[in-house]
C-alpha cells in the first residue's frame, strides 16, 4: 500500500504550488499558527511537482483562509494556489493575486527610510509596481526594493 | 493690496507637496505660471497681504540656510508669519518624541508645514499626520520638489520655454538628490539630457532607464568639453565630501570639474550656468560676472516659486 507523506485534510485550506523553500515564510506572512490555536498545520517541502521540479505545500486544518489574507503570499510565491477543502473535496480553487498595496509584511531595505525609525505609529507600506517579476516601491522613501524575501518582518 | 492674477486654481488647494514624481506636466506649468506673477512681490517692489493672519511652521530637523530663509522670506512677502526650529537640539525630539507627534503639534499651531528631515520618506509620513498642507523641503537623499520647481522656473524664465533645450548636468550625479529630481521632472519635457560625471559618480541606472523609457535622448560621459558646445543649460553640482565613506575616494574626484571663463568660451553665448548652491570651487568666481551666471537669480527664484506654492495650497482664490 502506498504510504502518504501527508494525510489529506477533511476541512480547511491547502496552499499548493508554493515556490520551493518558501513554505515557512508563507506561514510567517500569514501569521500561522495563531497564538492559542490548536489547528493542525502540515508542511511539505520539496515535494515532486508536474509543472516545476519541486514545490512546497501547506495544509491548514479547520480553517478556510479568505482570499485577501492569502493574496499577500504572492510576494514570495506568485504561482501558489489556494484550495478550500470541505469533507475532503476541493470546493474552491484559485491562484493568488498580489494586491496593489502591501502593508506590514516587510521592511524597507533603505536603512535611512523613516519607516525604519522605531516608535513612529505607521504601517510599512509598499506600492506594487510590477507583478512579473514582483517589484515593490516603498510608499515613504520611494526606494524600489531589490530583495523582498530577506526583508520580510519577523 | 492683494494680488488678483489668476482668479483661482483649485488643483493644489489643501494638497501636500512631497515629491516631484507626484506632478504632471500641467501641474508644473501651473506652478511656473503663478510663480511668474509672484516675482515683483518676491522682490519687494510690490506688497501684498494674501497670507495675513496665516502661520507657516518651518520644521528643520537638519540645517539648511537657503531653503529655510527662502520659505520664510516667501511667507513674509505674502504678509504671513513663521514659527519653527532649525535643529533638533532643544526640541521635544531630542527627548524622544516621534515625528508623528511633532507634526500633530505643528498642525495645531500653523496653517501650513514645511519640513526638512535627514531621513527619506519623512515628509510623506508628516503628510499622513497633518490635515494642513505639508511641503517637503528635502528628506535625506530623497526628494526636494521645491528646488526642482525653482530650477524649472529658472530655465523657463531665461530660455522662455523648457522644451527644445539641451541640458547638461555635471558633478555628483550619483548622490545628488537635486539632479535626480530634476531629471525626473525634465522627463515630462522635450529636452536632451547630458550627464557628465566620473564613472563612480554617474547618474544611477534607475534614473537613466526611466528617462530612456520616456523616450529621452540621454548621453553619459565624463568629459565636460565634449558636451559643452551644444549645451543650452549647464547645471553644476558640488561633489559632496560628506557622501564619501573614504576621504581618499573623495580626493580622487573632488576637483575634477571646474567651470571657468575659458570653458564657457567653448559653449554657446546663450548658455546659462545654474547651481543649487552652496558651491565650493566647481564654479570659478570669475564666472559670476558673466551673463552665463544664473545661480544667484536661481536662488532668488526660490522665493517666487515658494510664494506660489504657499498661495496655491492655502488659498481658494487670490
Amino acid at each position: 500500500m502506498k504510504e502518504l507523506k501527508v494525510q489529506p485534510i477533511k476541512n480547511g485550506t491547502v496552499i499548493d504550488h508554493i515556490t520551493s523553500g518558501m513554505a515557512l515564510k508563507v506561514l510567517k506572512i500569514l501569521d500561522i499558527p495563531k497564538r492559542d490555536s490548536n489547528a493542525v498545520i502540515s508542511i511539505l517541502m520539496n515535494a515532486p511537482s508536474k509543472s516545476t521540479s519541486v514545490k512546497d505545500i501547506v495544509k491548514i486544518e479547520g480553517r478556510e483562509l479568505k482570499p485577501k489574507e492569502v493574496d499577500k503570499i504572492a510576494l514570495i510565491s506568485p504561482t501558489a494556489t489556494i484550495n478550500i477543502i470541505r469533507e475532503y473535496d476541493v470546493i474552491e480553487k484559485r491562484k493568488v493575486t498580489l494586491p496593489n498595496v502591501v502593508k506590514d509584511i516587510l521592511k524597507c531595505e533603505n536603512p535611512n527610510c523613516i519607516s525604519n525609525k522605531s516608535g513612529e505609529p505607521i504601517e510599512k507600506k509598499f506600492n506594487v509596481i510590477s507583478r512579473e517579476p514582483v517589484m515593490l516601491k516603498c510608499w515613504y522613501c520611494e526606494r524600489e526594493q531589490s530583495d523582498v524575501v530577506s526583508n520580510i518582518l519577523d | 493690496m492683494s494680488i488678483s492674477i489668476f482668479g483661482e486654481i483649485m488643483t493644489f488647494l489643501g494638497k501636500d507637496i512631497i515629491s516631484i514624481k507626484d506632478f504632471s506636466r500641467d501641474d508644473i506649468e501651473e506652478v511656473l505660471k503663478v510663480s511668474e506673477t509672484m516675482v515683483p512681490y518676491a522682490k519687494g517692489h510690490e506688497k501684498c497681504k494674501l497670507m495675513d493672519g496665516k502661520v507657516l511652521s518651518t520644521l528643520f530637523f537638519e540645517p539648511s540656510t537657503r531653503t529655510k530663509l527662502s520659505f520664510e522670506s516667501a511667507m513674509s512677502r505674502l504678509g504671513g508669519s513663521c514659527i519653527g526650529f532649525s535643529e533638533v537640539s532643544g526640541t521635544s525630539l531630542a527627548k524622544g518624541e516621534t515625528l508623528a507627534d511633532t507634526i500633530k503639534m505643528a498642525e495645531c499651531y500653523s496653517d501650513v508645514i514645511v519640513i526638512r528631515h535627514p531621513q527619506e520618506g519623512a515628509a510623506r509620513l508628516a503628510a499622513e499626520f497633518s490635515l494642513k498642507p505639508v511641503i517637503n523641503a528635502g528628506d535625506g537623499a530623497g526628494q526636494h520638489p521645491t528646488q526642482t520647481l525653482l530650477d524649472l522656473f529658472t530655465i523657463k524664465d531665461e530660455k522662455k520655454k523648457i522644451d527644445g533645450n539641451s541640458i547638461t548636468l555635471v558633478g555628483d550625479l550619483k548622490y545628488g538628490r537635486t539632479v535626480h529630481s530634476l531629471s525626473y521632472a525634465l522627463s515630462l519635457f522635450d529636452v536632451e539630457l547630458n550627464f557628465v560625471a566620473p564613472p563612480t559618480l554617474q547618474m544611477p541606472n534607475e534614473v537613466v532607464s526611466y528617462l530612456k523609457e520616456k523616450g529621452k535622448k540621454v548621453t553619459q560621459t565624463s568629459s565636460l568639453e565634449d558636451v559643452i558646445p551644444s549645451a543650452d543649460v549647464l547645471y553644476v553640482t558640488r561633489i559632496q565630501k560628506e557622501r564619501f565613506p573614504d576621504v581618499e575616494d573623495y580626493l580622487k574626484v573632488a576637483n575634477i570639474y571646474r567651470v571657468d571663463e575659458e570653458l564657457l568660451s567653448k559653449g554657446k553665448k546663450s548658455m546659462i550656468v545654474m547651481h543649487p548652491l552652496p558651491r565650493v570651487n566647481e564654479i570659478s568666481p570669475g564666472v559670476d560676472k558673466t551673463p552665463h551666471a544664473l545661480y544667484f537669480k536661481q536662488a532668488f527664484n526660490g522665493v517666487a516659486v515658494r510664494m506660489a506654492l504657499l498661495t496655491m495650497v492655502l488659498l481658494e482664490r487670490w
